[in-house]
């Protein structure tokens, strides 16, 4: 069955391994630095996201995988997004109701 | 079942895009072994959880009036005269990665019915599992003993706590189990099973080494899960 579509050569295993190794010592690297801001946020993110690639794409075997299945399991997860975007503001003004009532109660 | 069996070649239809298999009357994943499209489907519900996790951390930390507790100080260790910031973290990380990539290759070794290898990979994965958890329960200590609860902590926000234990402690059981299951695979391996297609003591089906690609996945999601935490709980 699959052994026929998930053999793959050994050498892409270790470039990502590799990969996978420089990107979390970039990671580590900014918060050693001191990176501070959107730098940092920035960086964070970008070296997150391409370990989370790295690992679903090749160790994962997504990136072989038909189109149906990469879809039924994607997609889902663009509701995830939302769901930050919809909690983010939420926090936002739960925080504002907070200094209100401690502005008010002076605690 | 018996013609899913190693022997039997199975054709795989030909990619005819997206659309047209989802709109298919038969099955859907073409090709697919149906424990690997199961285990996918596990693993996206899991993301939402963790999901969850991660958006409630944000939440509160967003909205909390306290400061949050510098997550580089907490978590960094003392080595001689040196405050290494996130050191055990940062070794915790590159012990799973290295994990992922003796995964991988086990699972590569596997569907070339390398008998020994995948074997030796797969045990080099489990005690690599074993010893993060490890690291774990050392870091739970250390902070326990600091003072730090889910309810208050000694650095700042006391949702700290909460969020900490909760995450790490959820994804420190996902690594326990699949540690567990890393060892029963690394036995079943060893002992031929996937090659003679010996029947599983619990689902009596005839094993295969598709089954090491499945246990591949949930290992590779386990890790997947700690880049995310490692990004926004301790990096942030």
């Amino acid at each position: 069955m699959a052994e026929d579509t998930q053999q793959h050569p050994l050498k892409i295993y270790f470039y990502v391994w590799i990969l996978l190794f420089v990107f979390s010592a970039f990671s580590y690297w900014v918060d050693w630095y001191g990176f501070q801001g959107f730098t940092r946020w920035g960086l964070i993110l970008l070296f997150m996201m391409l370990k989370a690639g790295f690992i679903c794409a090749i160790f994962m075997h997504m990136y072989w995988e038909r189109l149906a299945i990469i879809l039924a399991i994607l997609v889902p997860c663009f509701a995830i997004l939302v769901f930050v975007f919809i909690m983010w503001h939420e926090s936002y003004y739960t925080q504002l109701i907070r200094k209100i009532y401690f502005l008010v109660t002076g605690s | 079942m018996e013609e899913s069996s190693s022997q039997t070649k199975v054709t795989i239809p030909p990619n005819r895009g997206a659309i047209k298999e989802w709109a298919s009357d038969q099955k859907v994943f073409k090709g697919v072994p149906w424990g690997k499209a199961m285990m996918w489907i596990f693993l996206v519900s899991d993301t939402f959880v963790f999901s969850i996790f991660l958006i409630s951390y944000m939440t509160v930390r967003f909205s909390t009036k306290v400061e949050w507790p510098n997550a580089s100080e907490v978590f960094g260790l003392h080595i001689g005269h040196y405050n290494v910031p996130l050191l055990l973290i940062a070794i915790m990380t590159f012990i799973l990665i290295t994990s992922s990539g003796t995964m991988a290759l086990a699972v590569k070794y596997g569907y070339e019915k390398n008998r020994k290898m995948c074997a030796y990979l797969m045990l080099a994965t489990a005690i690599f599992g074993a010893s993060f958890v490890g690291m774990q329960a050392f870091e739970w200590t250390k902070l326990i003993m600091e003072g730090v609860r889910p309810w208050e902590n000694p650095f700042g926000a006391p949702q700290f706590g909460a969020i900490f234990f909760m995450v790490t402690g959820f994804h420190g059981t996902h690594v326990t189990i699949g540690v567990i299951f890393l060892f029963i695979m690394t036995r079943k391996a060893w002992r031929g099973d996937f090659d003679t297609g010996r029947r599983g003591y619990f689902t009596s089906q005839k094993s295969n080494y598709e089954a090491i690609e499945i246990m591949g996945l949930y290992w590779h999601f386990v890790d997947l899960v700690w880049v995310f935490i490692f990004a926004f709980f301790y990096l942030w």
